[in-house]
This record gives C-alpha cells, structure tokens and sequence, in this order.
C-alpha cells in the first residue's frame, strides 16, 4: 500500500499529483499487478483533501487503464508501468550513490546538492524537448 | 434535495447596522462549501440564520427546503457546530453521548461511540478537561453521529494548532466520503478551503462577492498581463475583476467563459487565494490596490 | 429532554431538596411532641413553650427557612436556566440538536417546577406543625408577648405559612428565567432576581393582602381591662392634655387587626376627643383626691363609653386563613404564569 503526500506549492493541482504519485509508484515497481490503491476515506482523512479530488484522480486512472475500481472493495492495480528500465535502475542507483559521495566529499550540503542536481536536471530537460 | 440552501435577498440588521445584506445563493447538495471571508464580514451572522439561531431582517432563507427558524424545521437532518466548537465544560464525553442520543431520533450510537474510541478520547473525561482539539472532535461527533444531510461547521478549527486542525479536517474529510452529507464550513484560512471545499462563497463586508463551483471558478477566471491598456478596451465578455497598472504595464484579473485569444496577453492561471483576494479588494474600493486585504494566510 | 434535565439540575436540587429534607424531618420528629404539649396543658401552653428552646428554634428556623425558599430557588434554579447557556455558549450546541427550543424550555420549566413543589411543600409542613401553636392561639390561650403568639393570619407570617410558600416558589422561579433570558448573564440575573423576589414577599403583606378581602368591622365598648394604650397631648390637667389616641385589645383571638379608630356616637371618626378628656391622661400619679388617677382612668371610659363613643376596628377573623392563603396563592401563580408564557415567547426569538 502507498501512502501520498501533497506538496502545496508545486503548482501542480491535487489530483494531478495523486495521478502522478501513483504513476511513479507503479514505475518503481512499489505497485504491481492487484495491489490495492489507498481508499478513498483513508487518503481524505489523512491529507484532510475533498473526496472528489481523489476520485477524480482515481477515476483518470481508471480511464488510462491503470486502475479499475470494483464497487464496495476498492480500487486496484490492472497494469503496471514497469518496463525494462528496471533492470537499469540497480546500476544507476550505484552510479548516483557514487556520484553523491564525491559531492560530499567536495564540501557540498544537502542544499547545494540538490540546487546541483535540479539545475543539471532541468537545463538537460530543456535541451532534449528544445 | 438538489439544493440544500437557498437565500433570497437574505439581510439581518443589528441596531443600526447591516451584518448580512442583500444575499442571495443557491448552494446544491452533495458539496463541501467554503465560505471565506474577514471577520466581521459575516460569516457567522449567515451561518447563524442557516441553522434558526438568527432571524431574517429582510428577505428569506431556505435550508432543505424549509424556514431553518420556523416550526418545521428540519434540524434533525443539520448538523452544526459552532463557533469555537461549544460543549458542557462538566459533562463528560459520554454524558454528551446521551445528550446526542436522547435529543436526537436519528442517533447513530454505534457510529458515535466508534469515532470515540478511533480518536481516543476518554469517556469518562469531562468535557472541560479536554484539549481544544479534542472538544472540536466531540463537537463534529456529536454533529456527525446525527446521520445529518447536512453540516454547517462556523470556524470549526480558527482556535486550534495547526495538527489538530489538520486531524479536524481530516476526520470531516472521512465523513463526507462515507455518508451522503453536505457541508458547509467558513474560515478565514483559504488555505484549508483549497483543500477541502469545492465550492466557494467570499463574503466580504456583509455582502456576497463570489459564489460557485471552484473547478469553475478557476477555469473561467485569468490573470492578463501585457502592455499598457485601458479597460474599455477589453472584449464585453470579460468582466474586470481586479485592474493595476505601472506605466507600461496592465494586470487584469478576468472573469469570462471564453478562452482569452488576445496574443497581447499573457495569460495565467490563478490559485484559490488569488481568487479570493482579487474579490475582496474589489470589494473595497478606494483603498489602493497596493495595501493587502486583511485575509490571513495562516494564523 | 428530560435526562439531560436532570443530569444538569442534579446538583442544584439535591442541595437544597435535602436540605429541606432533613429540615422536614426534625419536623416530623418535634411536631407530636408540640401537640402532646399542647394537649397536655392548653392553658398552660405558651408557658411551657417559652422554656422549650429547641421547639422555638424549630419555630423561627422553619419560617425563616420557609421566607428564604423562593429567592433561593429563583436565584439558583432559575436565573442560571438560560443564562448560564448563553454565557458558555452551549446554547448554540443543545439548540441546535433535534429538540425544539419550546420543548427545551418546557421540560425544563416542568421537572424544576415540580421540584419547586416539592421545596414548597416544606410551607405545608410547617403549617401542620404549628397546628398546636395555632390552636392555642385562637382559643384565647394567645401570648403576645412573642413570635410565637402572632397569629398566622398576620402579615409577618402568612408568607410563611400554607400554600402562599409554594406559589412565590414558583413565582421566583419564573422571575429567574424571565431574568436570565432578558439580562443573559448569570451574575446579573441572579442580582436582579434577588431583589424582585424579596421585594414582592415585603410588598405582599403591605400593599395586596390588606384589600383582597373585605374585613369585618367591630365596634367595642372601652375597659380597663381591654386598654392597650392611651396618648395624651400632656400630663393630666395642663394644657392641651386631651387624650389624642386610644388603643384597644381587639378580642378576636387569631385575628388580624387592619386599623382601629375612636368613633363618636354619629359613627365619624374622633379627630379632636372633648376637652373633658384632659384629666383622663396617665401621667405621674395624680394628687390625692383629684379627678384623675387609676380610678380616674376607669371613670373616663365609662363617661367615653357613656356619651357613646366606640372603638371601631377592622379585621379579618382567623377563619379567613385559607380563603386569603388561596387568593394570594392564586393572584401569584397568575403572575408566575404570565411570565412563564413570556418566556415561551422570548426563547423562539434571536439569540
């Protein structure tokens, strides 16, 4: 079970960021095939957000095949997003650690890194849609 | 009920002065209402005539569809908890219990007595030994466990730190997915209505200055920004909501149900606060648009 | 409605039902024994009493306990009623569950009420205890030396006494809500209760309970024997010592006097006694063969007497206890029904 958080000051709306929450969990293999999404009560109640937010998100997910909700039991994982990258994931999680260490060693706080790694990730971002 | 409330021309005068003029609403059923606005504006004086405490000065106010201070109304299907969320100081928690089982024929003991346990408060506390979030939890579970159509909760969480009042909502949040209930909530923190409600209504000086679905709300008002350019050389269907101009630049805030096509503009999406306080210094004329409206983001 | 009643009210009326309970008891326990004493030695009665200092103890506490009731319940059952919602704002809380706020203040008024019965009832108590006392009283055995000769039909004790108690109870019991829904705070209403309630039991007895009845009128003839007192403008034989007042016993044993006055033979009132009366006067003992003196005094009444003056006095018989106990009782229950209809009125209006 995932458990989400909203982050008020994305700009990023709710829902959109419940759809996304769940679209990168079934990514990083956090959900497979199944597994049951958080009940609607149980995401309001700890976010404190309106029950139609999370419905329209899960309804969404439902619509790109994702989710399918099964009335008086929940809503559940038809597919997953996992693909081949995965095997990948392992390599580059080593390389990022190794990364991280030099940074560290170079003097960096977790500030700077971060302002690194966004800046990098952003520019290269707009070079390849540019 | 496709309405749950309906007002026409409501107003309520106290001595000299008018709390509430000229309001006219129709709210549907099935939402989480927002109603914002400063104190003082009238938040309360509305919320009080919704629910029988007060009595029109002018015009009328339906509550599912029936006079809320008349002799058929419907108060076993409202549930409401006042401001600063009253209880009896020496009653304990179960005693309140009764109290909401003896007075009402709807009474949900089961639900009342299992809400207690989750949010563990001691039965056999009195009421006036408990936290001020706590009391605010007894209070919405005597307002829940009535099985109600419809909650009117007046500022609910303005007394209360910020995890107790994240716990309140949360727990109103519950409620709503589990029963068929409406709600109508005023604060002063648009903040919690951006996450709660998806309907507004500001209420600013006595009068209402805004009220509709949010989604809507939000697709049809635009942040224009562009060079230099008077008013009335906007397109009529878009009503000026807020104006400020430099000397090369304008900044309209519009509400219109067409797109915006105009190549000139740069147009931006606004967030619930911008919306609320766009309205509310509209609403007070004369008062540069520079000095901030006295809305607080957090207290 | 009622549950919530009580478990509001619980504290309130167990404080003061036992106390008037225990009271009730030391009642029940002296009240034989006042009647054996009485029975015993009828003649003899209010002599022994005036050595019973435990029953005169029982006398006094239980009238002053009796005077106090009302006030205490208007000011602690009733002036909170409303108030005490209103000032901690858990009026908005019980108003708004199902209940009508006519049937809150309906069950309310009722169940307190009762228990304002029951408080009174204490009144009926008192009354059967004194029965003894009260006998002696109008058999003539009367002592008016103290408290406990004055007959119950007296002002000083008729609000302590049969059903009146009960209806200022309920009276007070109304001017306390009617109180705490016009002033809204607990404080204030319980002042302004105080003083409404003690100032209608001194303005009963004053201004309402002489005129409710028609009183009877008696003409007595002077004695020395019946002579309560007698004022002169001087010592006997100065100038100006013409009597300006008599004062005389009235013999109806219970009664109440209302006013006496000197009438001439005509049926006027005197308001200057001839000018023969100057050597009536009880001065300093006269000089040996002079007109005035003991036997002097004896002389000018039976020449008052003679010349067909009368003592005219009004008064109501001990007969008309109850008829004037029920008319008062009535009279205040109206009042205390007035007031509740205008709290039923006030309590649907805003808050």
């Amino acid at each position: 079970m995932i458990e989400f958080h909203l982050d008020g000051r994305s700009g990023v709306s709710p829902y959109q960021q419940l759809v996304q929450q769940v679209r990168r969990a079934l990514r990083l293999g956090l959900l497979s095939e199944g597994d049951q999404l958080p009940t609607v009560k149980d995401v309001v109640g700890q976010l404190a957000i309106n029950p139609n937010t999370v419905s329209k998100a899960y309804r969404e997910l439902e619509l790109e095949g994702l989710v399918a909700a099964r009335p008086g039991v929940g809503t559940f994982v038809t597919r997953t997003l996992t693909d081949n990258t995965l095997a990948a994931h392992g390599p580059l999680r080593a390389d990022l650690e190794r990364w991280l260490a030099k940074a560290r060693r170079a003097g960096l706080d977790e500030d700077s890194i971060e302002a690194l790694f966004d800046s990098t990730f952003r520019s290269a971002l707009r070079e390849e849609t540019a | 009920m496709s309405t749950v409330l309906r007002s026409a021309g409501l107003g309520k005068k106290y001595r000299r002065n008018w709390a509430l003029s000229d309001c006219t609403l129709e709210v549907p059923a099935g939402r989480v209402v927002g109603l914002v606005g400063p104190n003082g504006a009238g938040k309360s004086t509305l919320l009080n005539l919704a629910v029988g405490m007060l009595t029109p000065s002018a015009g009328e106010i339906e509550v599912l569809g029936v006079n809320p201070a008349g002799p058929d109304a419907r108060r076993a299907h409202v549930g409401y908890v006042g401001q600063d969320t009253p209880t009896y100081a020496g009653l304990t928690v179960a005693d309140h219990l009764r109290l909401g089982a003896r007075l009402n024929p709807g009474w949900d003991d089961a639900l009342a007595r299992d809400r207690v346990a989750r949010l563990g408060l001691d039965p056999t506390r009195k009421a006036g030994r408990l936290s001020g979030g706590q009391r605010a939890q007894l209070a919405l579970t005597l307002a829940v466990a009535k099985r109600p159509e419809l909650m009117v909760l007046d500022e609910p969480v303005a007394s209360l730190d910020p995890l107790a009042r994240r716990e309140f909502l949360g727990d109103l949040m519950e409620t709503v997915a589990e029963q068929q209930v409406s709600v109508v909530l005023s604060s002063h923190l648009v903040s919690d209505v951006d996450r709660a409600c998806d309907f507004l209504i500001v209420l600013v000086d006595s009068q209402v200055q805004l009220a509709g679905d949010i989604g809507d709300l939000l697709d049809t008002h635009h942040r224009l920004t562009g060079p230099r350019r008077d008013e009335a050389t906007l397109p009529s269907d878009q009503v000026v909501i807020t104006a400020s101009h430099t000397d090369r630049q304008s900044t309209y805030v519009v509400r219109t149900d067409r797109p915006v096509l105009d190549p000139s503009w740069e147009v931006g999406r606004l967030d619930l606060e911008d919306l609320v306080l766009a309205y509310m210094s509209r609403a007070r004329p004369g008062r540069p648009e520079t000095t901030r409206p006295t809305l607080e983001a957090l207290r | 409605m009622t549950w919530l009643t009580w478990r509001q009210f619980r504290v309130s009326a167990l404080a003061v039902l036992l106390a008037l309970a225990a009271f009730a008891v030391v009642l029940a326990v002296t009240g034989p024994q006042l009647a054996d004493l009485y029975r015993d030695a009828p003649d003899d009665f209010f002599s022994r009493l005036g050595l019973d200092g435990p029953k005169q103890a029982v006398f006094s506490i239980g009238t002053a306990l009796v005077y106090a009731v009302p006030a205490v319940l208007g000011v602690f059952w009733g002036a909170p009623l409303v108030a005490r919602e209103l000032e901690a704002g858990t009026h908005r809380l019980v108003w708004t569950q199902s209940v009508t706020r006519t049937r809150w203040l309906g069950t309310k008024l009722l169940l307190i009420g009762l228990a304002a019965v029951a408080a009174g009832l204490l009144a009926i108590a008192l009354t059967w205890w004194c029965g003894p006392i009260d006998d002696a009283i109008r058999g003539g055995h009367g002592d008016n030396a103290s408290l406990l000769g004055v007959p119950r039909l007296s002002p000083v004790l008729f609000g302590a006494r049969g059903t009146l108690p009960i209806g200022l109870a309920l009276l007070a019991l109304a001017i306390g809500v009617t109180a705490s829904l016009v002033l809204k705070r607990s404080i204030v209403a319980m002042a302004a209760t105080l003083v409404a309630v003690v100032g209608i039991q001194i303005a009963l007895p004053v201004l309402v309970q002489p005129h409710l009845l028609d009183p009877q009128v008696t003409k007595a003839t002077f004695s020395v024997d019946t002579l309560d007192g007698l004022m002169a403008g001087g010592p006997p034989g100065s100038a100006g010592s013409t009597i300006h007042e008599i004062r005389v016993d009235l013999d109806e044993p219970g009664a109440w006097e209302l006013s006496q006055t000197t009438v001439d033979p005509t049926g006027k009132t005197v308001d200057e006694f001839p000018a023969w009366t100057s050597d009536c006067g009880g001065g300093p003992p006269p000089e040996p063969g002079s007109a005035s003196g003991p036997g002097g005094m004896e002389k000018c009444l039976d020449r008052l007497n003679a010349e067909g003056y009368r003592q005219e006095m009004t008064f109501l018989p001990a007969s008309d206890f109850w008829t004037l106990q029920l008319l008062e009782t009535g009279i205040v229950l109206a009042a205390a029904v007035g007031l509740t209809g205008f709290c039923f009125w006030r309590i649907r209006r805003d808050f």
